[in-house]
């Protein structure tokens, strides 16, 4: 026994230190190692809403436009816009001399049929719904696409800045099968996915723009956080997304490391079921809303790595949170809202995702804390992901903590929330003509400064109607190695500038 | 003897169609289907044509028990059903995260026995001397030191504290580079085996200390053998039972995968595949990978019985 151990001993040492000579000595290609904790969860980037997805499908396939790091709307594959008189004719131009993964030339044959695709009803299509207002697609010639819509839709421009909207070869569509390949315009070419381990990504050397600098991209799943600070430390990735902030914050100050944020549109919101009594007293829903200082409960949960927000979140669509309705603490007036109301002690359950964003359970601990102050007792339902998401799909709760996804544009952000025939409507549970009107004159609007004052008044409105409390937006993370140059971080936490990234080891 | 086996693997039958109910019935019990645990609220913007669509495709629309006795015939027949994420069948998938659970729980078991046989075997033999102490608070501390702490630590230790980090994702199999995977598999291994060890040592210490004040020892020593005879030829052999019956214990729980060193480690092993499947709510591949488990675990113990009549004489099967 003694001699075998030994034996294993040893064997165990040599191993480890032949890997340790062999990762010295070679040179390391010139790929770059992604870390994350989630995978993948399909390739299809018309149905995928996984955000594990978009960030891998985005540098396999490219939309129509994009969004700068401030959100405009600037061109990738249509060079060129513009919407008719009364903003009912959308015409595009394409960008010539692209090709397809497969060798195959980009054209407004390929823009048609992803559009069909997306807006026929038995695909899915996630973002089938921002498209409706397409009456008929128009080609002209290989390189227009004309929109012909049903309404005046100025929105719809920012829907194509998606993932959810890129450009497929009309072969793949005919085809039909999305789960198996993925082929697109894009800066790479996946190479081999293998679930919940890694997927390899192979540079495209026919991408109509310069580049990429690097020979590709190995993205690897690491479940675990701090598995992934760890394995940043000791160099063994060169780019990590985050999504914890106990964990990035941790990052701060090393100095190896760049730590990148950029203030997401995602926000964090405590919503309050005002089909449920007392949530259908608008005092009540107020005194709630002037009960919590937005601020501690960031501070609380998330370390004050973010901002406090009202409803729009985009950088060009804020709002000064002074003009709105209570945003800043006052009990007293709190406590005669209640009054008011003639709502005396009250107990109302909070369901919260127990790590899904990993703050739910302390903003929601926060809350708790400051609405005992006004004599309401909140009780903290923890639930698992899938259960929760049921839940909150059925409008089953007296109140919810939440992360919902932003959008660059206000009328897309909350037109299935806050309209009258909104498909979410019966999770916001509270709607008012106030609300609906502005947003259909948004809609229309195409005018930018007379768009802002209407979704100003609109969050303005919402705010004191109180149906949710909006608390604050965190930051997007991530992290890389000092000799990883050129990543620009954006807001919609989007991966596409790595195909600009150069590695200088 | 061979009647014995052929007796006992039929009896595996029933058990193993126990377990496949439990687990059908238990996974259909959590709330939330496979619908909203892909789409998330996006599940939400459906329409009623798409939802019904997509329970047709995901085979929710049939009544349950129909669905398991598809499940269950496709199962006899070797289909374990199709997992749509990974777009694989299902017990491709399980074959594939197979090897790596095997050598873990293997590697553990060896790292165990190493370790704790001979302290607790030596715990029991200098009885209340210093090397029993030491013996014993190394099993105390391995019994109530996590292995989500211990192993977060060596992560800790290692990247920090060496700038190494093999378990950084990217797992390479034996095959394809026996070092490279050692090096990936040790740590972990360390780390289940650390804890095991300290249950090893403790039974195999009262064992020891058991038969020690067996009649046929006093017998033994007063014949006049000597200590080191006595020890390893009469008192050893009959130490052993206990300890197989706990490595076969724990290697069944090692074989149906670890998830939080899996987790830690970013491992792609049973475990892993079997806890996404339930957040995921892939019935089939969870009712696979449940069923494949139990199967290993009532393998193992009929090993551990066919060992049983190895080591003692006394016992035979007929």
């Amino acid at each position: 026994m003694s001699r075998f151990s030994r034996f294993l001993l040893i064997a165990a040492v040599v191993a480890l230190a032949l890997s340790g000579a062999a990762a010295a000595s070679a040179q390391k290609p010139n790929v770059l190692i992604v870390a994350r904790a989630a995978d993948t969860t399909g390739l299809d980037p018309h149905t995928q809403t996984a955000f594990a997805s978009l960030r891998l499908l985005e540098l396999i396939y490219e939309p129509l436009v994009t969004l700068d790091a401030d959100l405009n709307i600037v061109p990738l594959l249509a060079e060129k816009w513009e919407f008719s008189e009364g903003a009912t004719v959308l015409s595009m131009k394409l960008r010539q001399g692209v090709k397809f993964h497969d060798g195959s030339d980009f054209t407004s044959a390929d823009v048609k049929a992803t559009f069909e695709r997306i807006l026929k009803e038995e695909t899915k299509a996630a973002a089938r719904s921002t498209f409706l207002g397409i009456d008929s697609i128009e080609t002209p010639d290989d390189y227009s696409v004309v929109f012909k819509l049903k309404t005046a839709d100025v929105p719809i421009l920012a829907s194509f800045a998606s993932v959810n909207a890129v450009i497929a070869p009309s072969e793949l569509i005919a085809e039909g099968d999305f789960s198996k390949k993925a082929i697109g315009t894009g800066p790479f070419v996946l190479r081999e996915w293998k679930p919940e381990e890694v997927t390899f990504l192979d540079r495209n050397p026919n991408w109509w723009v310069q580049g990429p600098a690097i020979e590709g991209i190995e993205m690897r799943v690491i479940p675990d956080e701090s598995a992934i600070l760890a394995a940043l430390r000791a160099g063994e990735v060169d780019f990590a997304l985050l999504n914890d902030p106990l964990v990035a914050t941790l990052l701060k100050d090393d100095p190896n490391i760049t730590l990148n944020r950029v203030p997401a549109i995602a926000y964090h919101v405590f919503q309050l079921n005002a089909s449920r009594a007392p949530m259908d007293k608008l005092e009540f829903r107020q005194a709630l809303s002037c009960a919590i200082d937005r601020q501690e409960v960031l501070d609380a949960a998330s370390l004050g790595e973010g901002t406090v927000t009202g409803p729009l979140t985009p950088p060009a669509w804020r709002i000064d949170t002074k003009e709105l309705f209570c945003y800043t603490k006052d009990l007293a007036k709190a406590k005669e809202l209640m009054a008011k109301a003639g709502v005396g002690e009250v107990t109302l359950k909070a369901i919260v995702a127990s790590a899904e964003p990993p703050t739910a359970l302390s903003e929601a601990q926060s809350i708790q804390a400051q609405l005992a102050e006004i004599g309401v007792k909140l009780e903290i339902e923890p639930l698992e992901l899938s259960v929760y998401v049921d839940r909150w799909l059925k409008g089953d709760f007296d109140t919810a903590v939440a992360l919902n996804g932003g959008r660059p544009d206000p009328y897309t952000m909350y037109v299935r929330y806050w309209t009258k025939t909104g498909n979410l409507q019966g999770v916001a549970n509270y709607i008012d003509d106030t609300l609906d009107s502005l947003m259909a004159q948004g809609r229309a609007e195409s005018d930018p400064a007379k768009r802002k004052a209407i979704f100003d008044q609109f969050q303005k409105h919402l705010v004191e109607m109180a149906p949710w409390i909006w608390l604050y937006n965190g930051f997007e993370y991530t992290a890389q190695q000092k000799y990883v140059e050129g990543f620009i971080p954006n807001p919609t936490d989007s991966l596409y500038s790595l195909a600009a990234v150069i590695l200088n080891r | 003897m061979i009647r014995y086996l052929l007796q006992r693997l039929v009896a595996f039958i029933p058990t193993l169609i126990g377990v496949s109910i439990v687990i059908f019935v238990a996974i259909r019990l959590v709330p939330g289907d496979q619908i909203t645990a892909t789409l998330g609220t996006e599940a939400g913007m459906l329409t009623d044509a798409q939802r019904e669509q997509l329970r047709q495709f995901y085979g929710l629309d049939r009544p349950p028990i129909e669905q398991y006795f598809t499940w269950l015939g496709g199962v006899l027949q070797g289909n374990f059903g199709y997992s749509i994420r990974f777009g694989q069948p299902v017990l491709d998938l399980i074959l594939q995260r197979f090897p790596l659970t095997l050598q873990l729980a293997l590697m553990a078991v060896i790292i165990a026995l190493i370790v704790g046989l001979p302290i607790g075997l030596m715990s029991a033999v200098y009885h209340n001397t210093l090397i029993d102490l030491v013996g014993r608070l190394l099993a105390l501390l391995g019994l109530a030191l996590p292995n989500f702490l211990f192993g977060t630590l060596l992560i800790y230790i290692l990247s920090v504290g060496f700038g190494i980090l093999p378990n950084a994702g990217g797992y390479i199999s034996f095959a394809e580079d026996p070092a490279r995977n050692l090096s990936q598999m040790i740590f972990p291994a360390v780390t289940l085996g650390f804890a095991f060890s300290a249950a090893l040592m403790r039974t195999a210490r009262s064992a020891m200390l058991e038969v020690l004040g067996e009649d046929y020892i006093r017998t033994a020593r007063s014949k006049g053998v000597t200590e080191r005879r006595v020890i390893w030829r009469h008192a050893l052999r009959n130490t052993l039972i206990p300890v197989v019956t706990l490595i076969g214990v724990q290697m069944g729980y090692l074989l149906g995968g670890t998830f939080i060193v899996e987790y830690i480690f970013s491992l792609p092993g049973l475990g892993r595949l079997a806890v996404n499947a339930i957040s995921q709510r892939e019935y089939a591949l969870v009712q696979g990978v449940t069923l494949f488990v139990a199967f290993n675990f009532v393998l193992i113990n009929l090993l551990v019985d066919v060992l049983y009549a190895a080591i003692d004489p006394r016992i035979t099967y007929r």
